[in-house]
């Protein structure tokens, strides 16, 4: 990382977003980027697809939130996105309940501890 | 034979032997070091595995909170309060550092939330109305942020041991399967080529000795025969003249050979 200090981004509905912003999360750089998008029903799927992959390649965000309804939304490129940082974070939203066993790195948790850890970690 | 399998391609000497063994020992000490530093990030991993199911668990809990009260700041403070944060959004007051922590010589990222002083914009949000349940969401909500934060650094590190383990495991595996018993083929081999040669070079002393064995004995009979037959000449000289010489020659196979009659 460029620097020793780095954002968070999120991606998510309104509310999350609200109040992530809230708790002074947001930011805005000089060329009005944000580092959040707000997702609704008027936001495309190439949209949020083209958001993640900036945030994921952006140097100064170290943590990406995803609401897991619209990691769901791009579920393929969340599964094969598997670099340490940024690290994905998939969040449960209000209206949608949080599943377990759709996170991704969840998964590869569960699926280590229901067998040997040290036996088929070889998964990607 | 032994050097039929895997083995490096060397010139079979007491050298090289020295050589591939002390290479042997290398390759068994690094075995050795890479399977204990597998274990530490194994035993690693699985705290990590364990705490963040319980973290992932702490997560959902939270934010259920920080919802809730994102609701009721909303009801209190109106819907409009949203529009306002929105509008409010400057530069970030929470961040986050990154530390390293080593693990048997893993860097593991750690993430550290901390604050950035500076006023927030926000600090006036719903001053009209609803303003404790905004500052009681916010406050939530830097929580939950708290939480997701351990939760990242846990899942850095996560994926960061896992590749370490995985390339852990590759060496070790490497080492045990392949490196070790190229070895020790090549050892094996190179000391049956040892043993050849001293099983030739004694072949041919043996040899070398049944050989001059031979000659001396040849030398030794040459010389008793010459022996005899100079002693025979100086008898004959002794016995005097020629004639009579041969009269002795006979006189003395006549007493050789007893069936010769003249």
């Amino acid at each position: 990382m460029a620097s020793n200090t780095a954002l968070l981004a999120i991606i998510g509905d309104e509310d999350t977003v609200t109040g992530f912003l809230l708790a002074g999360v947001g930011n805005v750089d000089i060329r009005r980027k944000t580092n959040y998008l707000i997702v609704d029903n008027k936001t495309t799927v190439k949209t949020i697809e083209d958001t993640f992959k900036e945030f994921t390649a952006r140097e100064d965000i170290a943590i990406v939130l995803i609401s897991q309804y619209v990691a769901n939304m791009i579920r393929f490129v969340v599964d094969r996105y598997n670099k340490p940082i940024p690290a994905i974070l998939e969040i449960p939203s209000k209206d949608h309940p949080y599943d377990p066993s759709q996170d991704s790195i969840l998964a590869r948790v569960k699926h280590m501890f229901s067998s040997d850890p040290s036996g088929p970690t070889n998964r990607y | 034979m032994s050097g039929q399998g895997q083995r490096l391609n060397v010139v079979p000497t007491v050298t090289v032997l020295g050589v591939v063994k002390a290479r042997l020992i290398g390759a068994t000490k690094g075995h050795q070091l890479l399977k204990k530093k597998s274990d530490a990030l194994t035993v690693q991993f699985r705290q990590i595995l364990k705490r963040i199911v319980q973290a992932k668990e702490t997560m959902g809990d939270s934010l259920k909170a920080s919802s809730f009260s994102l609701t009721e700041a909303k009801y209190t403070a109106g819907d409009n309060i949203k529009h306002v944060v929105l509008e409010n959004v400057g530069s970030a007051t929470v961040k986050v550092r990154a530390k390293q922590d080593n693990v048997a010589g893993v860097k593991l990222p750690k993430f550290e939330y901390f604050t950035e002083a500076g006023e927030t914009k926000n600090d006036l949000t719903g001053l009209a109305r609803g303003g404790q349940q905004i500052q009681l969401c916010r406050s939530s909500f830097i929580k939950a942020v708290e939480v997701l934060v351990e939760l990242a650094s846990l899942q850095t590190s996560f994926l960061t041991l896992d590749e370490a383990i995985k390339t852990t495991n590759r060496r070790v595996n490497a080492l045990e399967n392949v490196v070790k018993p190229r070895l020790e083929n090549t050892i094996s081999y190179i000391k049956g080529e040892l043993d050849e040669l001293e099983r030739e070079e004694f072949f041919r002393l043996k040899k070398i000795q049944g050989f001059k064995k031979r000659e001396v004995e040849k030398q030794l009979a040459l010389n008793k025969k010459f022996a005899e037959e100079a002693a025979l000449k100086e008898k004959l000289s002794f016995n005097g003249g020629k004639g009579r010489s041969e009269n002795n020659l006979l006189q003395l196979e006549a007493d050789k050979d007893e069936d010769i009659i003249f």
